[in-house]
Formats: C-alpha cells, sequence, structure tokens
C-alpha cells in the first residue's frame, strides 16, 4: 500500500486573493516580514496493490483529471510506502 | 406536453443546482419553449433534444472546485456529444463553470478577486462570434443581468489567443458599454464575463439572463439571450425549406 499526499495551489501567474488576506490578517497580527502567502488544498489517499512509483504515476493522472485544475493550478505529490 | 414545434431544451439537474426551476420556467413558461430536467445520473440525453442548459446553483456543494464533480457526471458524456454535433449548450453561473471543468469551454473560474460573494446587477457587452445566444443581439449592445457568486473571476492562460478567435461573448462594462475597472465585479482577466468555445455553439457566462427575462423581476434584457436563440433556429428551419 502507498500513501500519496497532494498539495494543489494556484499558479504563480494567478492572483491568490485569499492568500493576500491571510498576508494582511497575519501582518495585522503583528507578525511581521510575512510575505508571498499562498492558501491551497491538501489531498490525502491511499492506493493499495500498488507500488510507490506505480503509484505516482496514478496520482499524477487523477491530478490532471479531478483534483487540480490545470488551467489555474499546480500540483505537488508526496507517495510514502 | 407540447407541439412538436416547440423547441425541445433539457436543463440538467446535479445535487446542488438551484436555478434550475428558474431556468424551466423562463423557457418554458416565458420563452415558449418545452423545457424539461434531466437527472446528471441518466446516461444520455432524449433523442429529440435541440438545446442543452446547465443552470447554475452550488453543484455537490461546490466541493474540490466548482463544477469539478459534476464535470464528471454520466450526463456530461452525453452533452459533450450533443456539443459535438454542433447543437447549443448554455451554461449559467455553475453551469458556466461545469463547462469549464468538463473542458466543452476554454479557460477556468476562480475565487473572486474580491474575496466576496458578489450578488448584484452588472452590465455586460456582447460582443465575439455570433452564437445562437448571441447572434441576434446588435454587437456593443449594453445588457443588465444579475450576478451571484464567488468563484467568477475568468482566466485564461492565452487571454489573446481568445479574444483574437472572437471567442469574448460578454465582457463587464458601465452602464455606457466602457469596460473599466470598477465594472468587473470579480477581477475576470479582461473583463470576460462568458466566453464560446472554437465553433461558437456551447456558450459560459457567470450573469444569469433566466433572472432577468421578466419586468415583475426589474428587467428583461436576459431574455434577449433566448430570443437570439429562438431566432437561430427559425433561421435553420427558414433555411432547409
Amino acid at each position: 500500500m502507498s500513501k500519496a499526499k497532494i498539495v494543489v495551489t494556484l499558479k504563480r501567474a494567478v492572483l491568490d486573493p485569499q492568500g493576500r488576506a491571510v498576508e494582511q490578517s497575519l501582518s495585522r497580527l503583528g507578525f511581521d516580514g510575512v510575505s508571498d502567502v499562498r492558501v491551497g488544498r491538501f489531498i490525502e489517499l491511499k492506493l493499495n496493490g500498488v507500488d510507490a512509483s506505480a503509484a505516482r504515476e496514478r496520482v499524477e493522472g487523477m491530478c490532471k483529471k479531478l483534483l487540480a485544475n490545470t488551467v489555474i493550478e499546480d500540483f505537488h505529490i508526496e507517495i510514502e510506502d | 406536453m407540447s407541439s412538436p414545434s416547440r423547441l425541445r431544451v433539457a436543463i440538467i439537474q446535479f445535487p446542488g443546482s438551484n436555478c434550475d426551476d428558474d431556468a424551466l420556467h423562463v423557457l418554458d413558461k416565458v420563452m415558449g419553449m418545452a423545457a424539461f430536467f434531466v437527472w446528471h445520473k441518466d446516461g444520455s440525453l432524449p433523442d429529440a433534444t435541440d438545446m442543452v442548459v446547465v443552470p447554475g446553483g452550488f453543484s455537490y456543494g461546490d466541493y474540490l472546485r466548482s463544477g469539478a464533480i459534476a464535470a464528471q457526471s454520466p450526463i456530461m458524456d452525453s452533452v459533450r456529444t450533443f456539443a459535438g454535433s454542433g447543437k447549443p449548450v448554455l451554461g449559467i453561473c455553475n453551469g458556466f463553470q461545469v463547462l469549464c471543468e468538463s473542458g466543452l469551454l476554454p479557460g477556468a473560474l476562480a475565487r473572486n478577486a474580491t474575496l466576496k460573494f458578489e450578488c448584484r446587477d452588472v452590465f455586460v457587452r456582447v460582443e465575439g462570434m455570433p452564437t445562437p445566444f448571441s447572434s441576434a443581439i446588435p454587437a456593443g449592445r449594453v445588457l443588465r443581468m444579475p450576478i451571484a457568486h464567488a468563484d467568477g473571476r475568468y482566466f485564461h492562460d492565452n487571454v489573446a489567443s481568445l479574444e483574437s478567435a472572437s471567442q469574448v461573448v460578454f465582457r463587464y462594462c458601465d452602464h455606457a458599454g466602457g469596460v473599466t475597472p470598477e465594472a468587473n465585479p470579480n477581477g475576470s482577466l479582461g473583463g470576460i464575463a462568458g466566453v464560446c468555445n472554437a465553433s461558437g455553439n456551447v456558450v459560459g457566462l457567470m450573469p444569469h439572463p433566466e433572472r432577468a427575462s421578466e419586468s415583475i423581476l426589474g428587467g428583461v434584457d436576459g431574455r434577449q439571450l433566448f430570443e437570439s436563440l429562438l431566432m437561430s433556429f427559425e433561421k435553420k428551419a427558414g433555411g432547409k425549406q
């Protein structure tokens, strides 16, 4: 069994208004020096009966087809055995 | 239920659709079409379908992304085939998001730059290539219609190509037709409010024409999209004789 952790974020070229709002709130709370805040989505799933390399390939397919919208989002995959 | 001459319109229902009844009422009772619901789990559209509407709402509670889960529904394969045959498909608000997520329309709709649910009347300018929903509306005409969305910020990674292909059909503007940052309610690239596919038969827009089709609701500008559709069918029928 493999476990996949997937992080989906807006592409750099796409404005992230949530990130900007969080950044402003952090600044108001006194956390100085914070910049470039991006808000994304975290997805975790288990894959039965596939090894790590096959798991990565399958999860990439899932990201391209459903988990991320590649017009506006990037995804990052981590596979744990 | 209707005479065969009435245009047969399939309105797709997903769990969480909430403008389906409004669309049915306007198309059937106000515009005189024969409108009916098609459940998202149905395998196919009725054979005699002339047009498909993907209505507004919050399909699947906007889980994952607005329209993302609905775009994978069983009925969407049939809608894809229908669109591929050149027949008209209209996506309104969440329906626009569903059509983008399903790849039937270019681009994507992201969270409003304002981070607010924008619920108010806006002005849009009609432009671009002639589509079944806009060909009878003179280019440059300004329509007032309501919007009600949180994820309406249109994005396309090559907006210039979309513009040069005349695929921008509706653009946010002020009452006089001027495209200004102030008239853009959600931060859409180029103030884009609605687009069509390359062949023009699939159209999606964030404003709600079905909520602006009766004077008792404050405006009738949205009717022009449906009148345009009726005229495009009349023209087609006339051309066959």
